[in-house]
C-alpha cells in the first residue's frame, strides 16, 4: 500500500497564500530547498480577496505615524489580548515588508511626491494602508507569485531546472503532518487532479493554510477555508489558541442569496461611505463604546469634517473596529430597522461623485453591478455581517513562528493565533502575512539546515494509516451497515454551516452553544459514514468528505472555547455575559486533542475530541505598556496587572 | 506531478484546434448560440461596398471636379491629365506620361493607411479571412503564422502610412478651405458641399489622429510620462480618440465616399450645389 | 422570489472522451451559473469536477465556456438567459481537459516562467522607490489581471493551432511583457534585456493579428489589445522596423 511517491525537501510550506508564498521565498533565499503545496492553482489563493490594503506605519501621508502608534492601534483593536510581542514585531517590520514588495515589482497607488499612498481604515489612527485601488490582495499575491517565478528563473539559469530549489505543487491537499517521534518528518497529501497520494519528507513544515470560514453559512471565505491547517496542527499535537474569536466583517453583501456573505471592502467606509438604517439615520453614533468615546466624533458634522481635516476632528464612528460595527448592524436589524433583505444601508452615492466612486472603488462598483444589479454610484448598498476571519489559531512563538510542542512545525498568517488578540484591524492581515510569513520561512529554513545528521523519517505505518483514512469515503457504503446508509458530504456540510451560523455565530448564548456541541457530535458520527461516488480523479465530493474532518474539529474548538469564555471581547460576544471582563484579559484558551492516538470521532458531545486548558499570558513588557495613557489601561487591565 | 508546473512533455508535433488531441471531446467547432456571423457579415458587406464604389470612382477618371469642390479621391491631383483647378490641389509632379486616372497615384496612401490600420486589420482578418470569424469560433485554416512573415509582416510599416496620411489630411483640409469659394472662385461663400467637406475633414482628422501609431508617437513610447507633461496630455487626448478608432474608421470611410459622391453628383450635373451665400 | 427549472447541458468526461449530459435543475432569483453547477454537485452529480474559489470574480478560477463563450461561471448571471433556453457549459477548449469542467492550464504557467521578471534598478533601496501615479497607471491596468486565462483560451492563435503554443506566449503574457516594459523603474534595458525586441523575437508578438477576442472576453475589462498588445507592437517597430528611430538614436548618441 505504501507505494506512494516520496520526495525529500528541506522545507515544505502548506498553503500558497500571502503567508505561504512569503515563507517560501524566505526559506529559498536562505538556501533551503523549498516545496509549496496549495489546494488551488498557483496564484488563486484567498489572499486575492483582500481589498483594502496593507497596514504599515510608513508615515507617507501623515508623518505622525510610526510603529508605536500602529502597535497601540493593534492592541486596542484586539482588546489587549494580543500576543504583544507579535504585535510589536508586526508594527516594526511591516514597512520593510511593504517596501520590499516594490523591489519585486509591486505597483501601489502613489502620493503626489511619488511615494506609496496610504488610506484610512477602521481602528487605525492615521492613514496607514498601502493599497492598489480595492484590489490590494491581488497585487500582493501576484507580486509574491512573480517573485517565486523570478527565483525559479535564477535557479533555471544556474541548474537548468526551474524547480530544483523551489517548487509549487498546485492543486494538492495535505491531509496529515507526519512525525518521527515528537518531530515533524513531512506531510502526506493527495493530488486533486489524479487522486494519487504523495509524501514530501522534510524536517520543517510551515502551515499557512488560512482560515475556517467555510464552517459558517454566511461567509466571505472561499471553499478552501476549511480549517485544514488548524486541524493538521491539532492532529500533529500542536495546540490551538483562542479559537472563540471569529471576526464577522460588518459589511458583506446580503442580496441576492447566492452572493450572500461576499465582502464589501472596509475602504468604502474609509473613503467616506456611511451606514444608515431604514429610517435613514446614521446609527453608528449610538454605538460608540466607552473605551473609544474620546477617539470618535459625536456629531455628523464633526465626522464629515474629519475626511478633510483629520488633525482637528475626530473620526466618524463608521470607522470603529470591525467587531463594534458588526454588532451595531446586528442590533439595528434585530430592532426592526434593517433594509428589505435583512441588512443596513451603506451609502457612497450621496457622498462622492460617481467618477470618484468608480476610480477609488472599481471592484466594488463592478461587484455590485454584476452580481446584484445595483449601481453604487446612484443607490446605497445593502450590507450585513459575514464571517470573515479567525483570530484564533495555532499557538506559536512570537519571534520564530514555531508551533508549540512540535519541533519542526511552523505557522504563519491567519492559521496562526495570537497576533490579533480578540479582533483584527482591517489591513493588519496582509501585513501579518508578510511579517510572519517571512519569519516562519526564515526559522523553518534555519531549523532544516541546522540538521546535518540523519533526518526525521516518515515511516510506512503512518503513511498507510493516512492513506486508509483518505480512502475511507469510497468504502463508506457497506461498512457497518447497522449505522445507517452513507451520508452525502454536501448535506453534512450544509448542516454544519447552519449549526455554526445559528448557534455559534455573531451573538452567542450558553444553551445554544451546548446545543451546537451536541449537533457537532452527531455530525461527527454521521461524517464517518460520508460516502462518495465516482473515482479519485478530481472528485469534489471526495475532497469535501475529507475536509469535513477538519471543519468538524475546528468547529468544536470554536464552540468549546466560546462556551468557556464568559465575557464579551472583540470577536466573541456573549449575550449572557455582555461586558468585557478585565479578569479574562490575560487568559488564553488552548485547545488540544483529547485523545491524540484516537480516531477523533468521539461521539460524546460532552467530552468530544477537544480538551481546553486555560493559560495566563505573559505580562506586557513595561516599555510597551508605557506607550498608553494610564486612564486607558485601567479600562482593559486587571488591577494586579497595573501595579506589578 | 500536479497541474503542469513542469513544462509539457515535448509533445509529438501535434497540430490542430479545438477538436483535436487532448482537448475536451466536442464535435462542434463552436457552441455559440447567438448570431455571431452577423458582425463579420456586415463588416464584409460594408467593406466590399466601399471597395466596389471606390474602384469604380478611382478608375473613372471623370466627374471629380466641380468648382470649387474636388473629390477627395483625386486630391492632390499629381498628373498632367488632371482637370485644371484654380488654387490647387493639382501639381503636375508626374508629367504627361501618366495615362490612367490620377486618383491611382494618391489613393495608394490613404489605402495603405487603412489597410495597415489596426482596426481595419481586425475587420478584414475576421470578415474576409475568417481568422477567426468570431471569438471562440474555430477558424477554417490548417495553419496560421499571423503577422510573423512576408507579406503580413509588412503591417509593421503602418506608421509610415500614418505620416503620409497626415500629409493627405493637410491637403484635404486645404480643399475644404477652397470649398469656401463659389464656382467662380470668389472667396467667402458656402454651399451644401462645403458642409459635406467640413464634416468629412473633421472625421478624417479624427480618424487619422486616433491612430494607434499616432498614440505611440505622441507619447505612448515614453517610459516616464511625468517627465513630459505636454506629451502626456497629448497622449491622453489621442487615447480618448483612440478608444473610438473603430467608429471613426467607419464614419470617415463613409464620409469620404459621401464627399466624393457629392462631387460626382454635382460634376455630372445631376443637381446643382445648393448655395447658402 | 421566483424559481424555475432550467435546462442545462454540461460536458462530462476526461481525456479519453466524454460528451454533453442533460440536466434539469432548479434556479432561484439572483443566481449565477456557478450556483447551478454547485446545485448539480449537491443533488445530482456529486463528482462533477469544477474549479472555483472566490465566487466574486476576483480569483479567476471558474473559467469555462457557456453557450460557446469563454466566461467566468461566477460572474454569469442566470438572468441573462431565456428561461426556455438550454444552457451549455463546457470546459475551456484551448487546453487539454482533465475532467468535466477542469482543464490543464499548465501552458500558462510555462509561459509565465519564460517572461524575465522585473529587474530592480541598481542603487535604489527598499523604501526609496519614487514613482508618480501617471507613470504607474498603465502597468496598474495590466496588473488588474486575475489570470483567469480566458484570453489565452479564446485566442485563435493557440486555440485553433496547437502547434503555435511553442512560439506564442498568448495575450496574458504579452501583456505581462508590456507591463514590465512600461514599469517606470524596470531596469531590464540597463541589464542588457530588450523587452521590446524579445516581445517579438521570443514571445511571438507577431502571431497576434489584433482581432481583439482577448479584450472581448476579459472579465476585468482590461483593454488588452489597445493598451498592451498594440503599444507593444509599436515598440517592437521602434526597435526593428523604423529607420527614423534608429537614425534618431544614432544621432542622439553621438551628440
Amino acid at each position: 500500500m505504501s507505494v506512494v511517491d516520496r520526495q525529500k525537501w528541506d522545507v515544505v510550506v502548506v498553503g500558497a497564500g500571502g503567508a505561504g508564498l512569503r515563507a517560501a521565498i524566505e526559506a529559498r533565499e536562505r538556501g533551503a530547498r523549498t516545496a509549496v503545496i496549495c489546494k488551488s492553482l498557483f496564484g488563486k489563493a484567498h489572499t486575492v480577496m483582500a481589498e483594502g490594503g496593507i497596514a504599515a506605519a510608513m508615515g507617507n501621508v501623515n508623518s505622525g505615524d510610526n510603529w508605536q502608534v500602529h502597535f497601540r492601534d493593534t492592541m486596542r483593536g484586539g482588546k489587549f489580548l494580543n500576543q504583544w510581542r507579535m504585535a510589536e514585531l508586526h508594527a516594526q517590520e511591516a514597512p520593510q515588508r511593504v517596501w520590499e514588495l516594490e523591489t519585486w515589482g509591486a505597483l501601489f497607488d502613489r502620493t503626489k511626491d511619488g511615494r506609496i499612498s496610504q488610506r484610512n481604515f477602521g481602528g487605525h489612527e492615521y492613514p496607514r494602508l498601502a493599497h492598489v485601488g480595492d484590489r490590494t490582495g491581488l497585487e500582493l499575491i501576484r507580486t509574491l507569485q512573480q517573485k517565486i517565478v523570478a527565483l525559479q528563473q535564477e535557479d533555471f539559469a544556474e541548474t537548468g531546472d526551474y524547480e530544483s530549489r523551489l517548487k509549487v505543487f498546485q492543486e494538492c491537499t495535505v491531509t496529515r503532518v507526519l512525525k518521527d517521534g515528537d518531530e515533524v518528518s513531512g506531510v502526506f497529501g493527495y493530488e486533486r487532479e489524479s487522486g494519487r497520494f504523495f509524501v514530501l519528507e522534510a524536517p520543517a513544515v510551515v502551515i499557512a493554510t488560512g482560515g475556517i470560514g467555510k464552517s459558517f453559512k454566511v461567509t466571505s471565505n472561499s471553499w478552501e477555508y476549511t480549517g485544514d491547517g488548524h486541524a493538521l496542527a491539532l492532529l500533529a499535537g500542536a495546540p490551538l489558541l483562542n479559537m472563540e474569536f471569529v471576526q464577522f466583517h460588518p459589511t458583506g453583501m446580503v442580496w441576492p442569496p447566492s452572493v450572500k456573505g461576499i465582502l464589501v471592502t472596509e475602504s468604502v467606509r474609509g473613503d467616506g461611505g456611511v451606514l444608515r438604517n431604514s429610517e435613514g439615520k446614521r446609527f453608528m453614533f449610538d454605538y460608540v463604546p466607552d473605551v473609544f468615546k474620546e477617539k470618535y466624533a459625536q456629531s455628523e458634522e464633526e465626522a464629515d469634517r474629519w475626511y478633510d481635516d483629520p488633525d482637528h476632528n475626530r473620526r466618524p464612528p463608521e470607522l470603529l473596529p470591525r467587531d463594534e460595527v458588526a454588532r451595531a448592524i446586528n442590533a439595528e436589524v434585530k430592532a426592526g430597522r434593517g433594509s428589505p433583505h435583512g441588512g443596513v444601508f451603506l451609502d457612497v452615492s450621496t457622498r462622492m461623485p460617481a467618477e470618484v466612486v468608480k476610480r477609488r472603488l472599481p471592484s466594488m462598483y463592478h461587484q455590485f453591478k454584476e452580481l446584484a444589479d445595483v449601481d453604487i454610484t446612484a443607490e446605497p448598498m445593502e450590507v450585513g455581517p459575514t464571517c470573515h476571519y479567525v483570530m484564533g489559531g495555532i499557538a506559536v512563538d512570537s519571534d520564530s513562528a514555531a508551533a508549540r510542542g512540535v519541533p519542526g512545525l511552523f505557522a504563519a498568517g491567519e492559521v496562526a493565533g495570537g497576533m490579533h488578540g480578540s479582533n483584527r484591524l482591517g489591513g493588519n492581515s496582509l501585513s501579518d502575512l508578510l511579517v510572519f510569513g517571512r519569519r516562519a520561512g526564515w526559522h523553518a529554513a534555519d531549523h532544516a539546515l541546522a540538521r546535518t545528521g540523519a533526518r526525521p523519517h516518515a515511516d510506512d505505518a503512518q503513511v498507510d494509516a493516512a492513506a486508509a483514512e483518505a480512502l475511507r469515503p469510497f468504502s463508506a457504503e457497506g461498512e457497518e451497515p447497522a449505522d445507517g446508509p452513507p451520508e452525502n458530504p454536501y448535506t453534512l456540510h450544509q448542516e454544519l454551516q447552519q449549526t455554526m451560523n445559528d448557534l455559534v455565530g455573531i451573538i452567542r448564548r450558553e444553551h445554544e452553544m451546548r446545543q451546537a456541541l451536541e449537533k457537532l457530535a452527531e455530525l461527527r458520527a454521521r461524517a464517518r459514514r460520508a460516502g462518495v461516488e465516482g473515482h479519485r480523479q478530481f472528485n469534489p465530493g471526495w475532497h469535501l468528505a475529507l475536509d469535513l474532518r477538519n471543519m468538524l474539529l475546528v468547529s468544536e474548538c470554536v464552540a468549546r472555547a466560546a462556551l468557556e469564555r464568559t465575557e464579551s471581547r472583540g470577536g466573541h460576544t456573549r449575550e449572557d455575559h455582555a461586558a468585557m471582563d478585565r479578569a479574562w484579559r490575560n487568559v488564553n484558551l488552548l485547545c488540544s486533542p483529547t485523545d491524540p492516538a484516537g480516531g477523533f470521532a468521539a461521539a460524546d458531545a460532552v467530552r468530544g475530541q477537544i480538551t481546553l486548558t486555560r493559560e495566563t499570558t505573559e505580562p506586557i513588557r513595561p516599555d510597551l505598556l508605557a506607550l498608553f495613557e494610564k486612564e486607558e489601561l485601567v479600562k482593559y487591565l486587571a488591577e494586579e496587572e497595573l501595579y506589578e | 506531478m500536479a497541474t503542469g508546473t513542469e513544462p509539457p512533455a515535448t509533445e509529438p508535433e501535434h497540430r490542430g484546434g479545438v477538436r483535436s488531441g487532448t482537448r475536451a471531446a466536442i464535435s462542434a467547432s463552436h457552441l455559440r448560440t447567438d448570431r455571431w456571423w452577423l458582425a463579420p457579415a456586415v463588416t464584409a458587406a460594408g467593406l466590399l461596398a466601399f471597395v466596389v464604389y471606390s474602384t469604380w470612382r478611382a478608375f473613372a477618371d471623370a466627374d471629380y471636379y466641380a468648382a470649387p469642390y474636388v473629390s477627395p479621391f483625386y486630391s492632390p491631383c499629381l498628373a498632367e491629365n488632371c482637370e485644371p483647378m484654380r488654387g490647387g490641389p493639382n501639381w503636375e509632379l508626374f508629367g504627361s506620361w501618366w495615362g490612367i486616372s490620377p486618383a491611382i497615384i494618391i489613393l495608394i496612401f490613404p489605402l495603405g493607411f487603412r489597410l495597415t490600420c489596426y482596426y481595419y486589420r481586425k475587420a478584414y482578418y475576421r470578415s474576409f479571412w475568417a481568422s477567426p470569424p468570431a471569438c471562440a469560433v474555430a477558424e477554417p485554416h490548417a495553419k496560421y503564422t499571423g503577422e510573423t512573415r512576408f507579406p503580413l509582416i509588412l503591417q509593421n510599416v503602418h506608421r509610415y502610412f500614418f505620416y503620409a496620411a497626415l500629409l493627405v489630411a493637410c491637403v484635404l483640409t486645404w480643399d475644404t478651405v477652397l470649398a469656401f469659394r463659389d464656382e467662380n472662385y470668389a472667396w467667402g461663400h458656402m454651399g451644401l458641399g462645403t458642409l459635406v467637406f467640413l464634416v468629412n475633414i473633421v472625421l478624417i482628422w479624427a480618424y487619422t489622429l486616433s491612430c494607434h501609431s499616432c498614440r505611440h508617437i505622441v507619447g505612448g513610447k515614453l517610459k516616464h510620462f511625468s517627465k513630459h507633461p505636454v506629451r502626456y496630455r497629448m497622449w491622453q487626448w489621442v487615447g480618448r480618440l483612440n478608444a473610438r478608432h473603430m467608429q471613426l474608421a467607419w464614419a470617415s470611410l463613409i464620409s469620404v465616399a459621401a464627399a466624393d459622391f457629392y462631387v460626382y453628383l454635382v460634376a455630372s450635373g445631376v443637381f446643382d450645389d445648393p448655395r447658402f451665400f | 422570489m421566483s424559481s424555475y427549472e432550467a435546462r442545462f447541458r454540461v460536458w462530462r468526461g476526461d481525456v479519453d472522451g466524454g460528451g454533453l449530459e442533460d440536466f434539469r435543475v432548479e434556479v432561484n432569483d439572483g443566481e449565477v451559473v456557478l450556483d447551478i453547477i454547485h446545485r448539480l454537485q449537491a443533488t445530482q452529480a456529486p463528482d462533477l469536477a469544477v474549479r472555483w474559489n472566490c465566487k466574486a470574480g476576483k480569483c479567476g478560477s471558474c473559467s469555462a465556456e457557456i453557450n460557446g463563450h469563454p466566461r467566468l461561471l461566477c460572474m454569469t448571471r442566470m438572468s441573462v438567459f431565456d428561461r426556455e433556453e438550454t444552457i451549455t457549459v463546457t470546459p475551456l477548449r484551448a487546453f487539454p481537459v482533465i475532467r468535466d469542467l477542469v482543464t490543464d492550464v499548465g501552458f500558462n504557467y510555462t509561459k509565465a516562467r519564460q517572461v524575465p521578471a522585473f529587474v530592480p534598478p541598481a542603487g535604489v533601496g527598499p523604501g526609496e522607490y519614487r514613482m508618480t501615479q501617471e507613470d504607474v497607471d498603465r502597468s496598474q491596468e495590466f496588473r488588474k489581471c486575475i489570470e483567469c486565462f480566458l484570453c489565452q483560451d479564446t485566442c485563435h492563435v493557440v486555440r485553433d493551432h496547437e502547434e503555435n503554443k511553442q512560439a506564442f506566449a498568448g495575450p496574458r503574457f504579452l501583456m505581462r511583457v508590456a507591463e514590465l516594459d512600461m514599469h517606470p523603474l524596470d531596469a531590464a534595458e540597463e541589464s542588457g534585456l530588450d523587452r521590446k525586441r524579445t516581445a517579438q523575437d521570443e514571445h511571438g508578438l507577431g502571431y497576434c493579428n489584433i482581432t481583439k477576442c482577448c479584450t472581448e472576453v476579459c472579465p476585468e475589462g482590461i483593454k488588452i489589445t489597445d493598451n498592451a498588445l498594440i503599444p507593444l507592437k509599436e515598440r517592437a517597430v521602434d526597435r526593428k522596423y523604423d529607420p527614423l528611430v534608429w537614425l534618431g538614436n544614432k544621432i542622439r548618441r553621438r551628440s
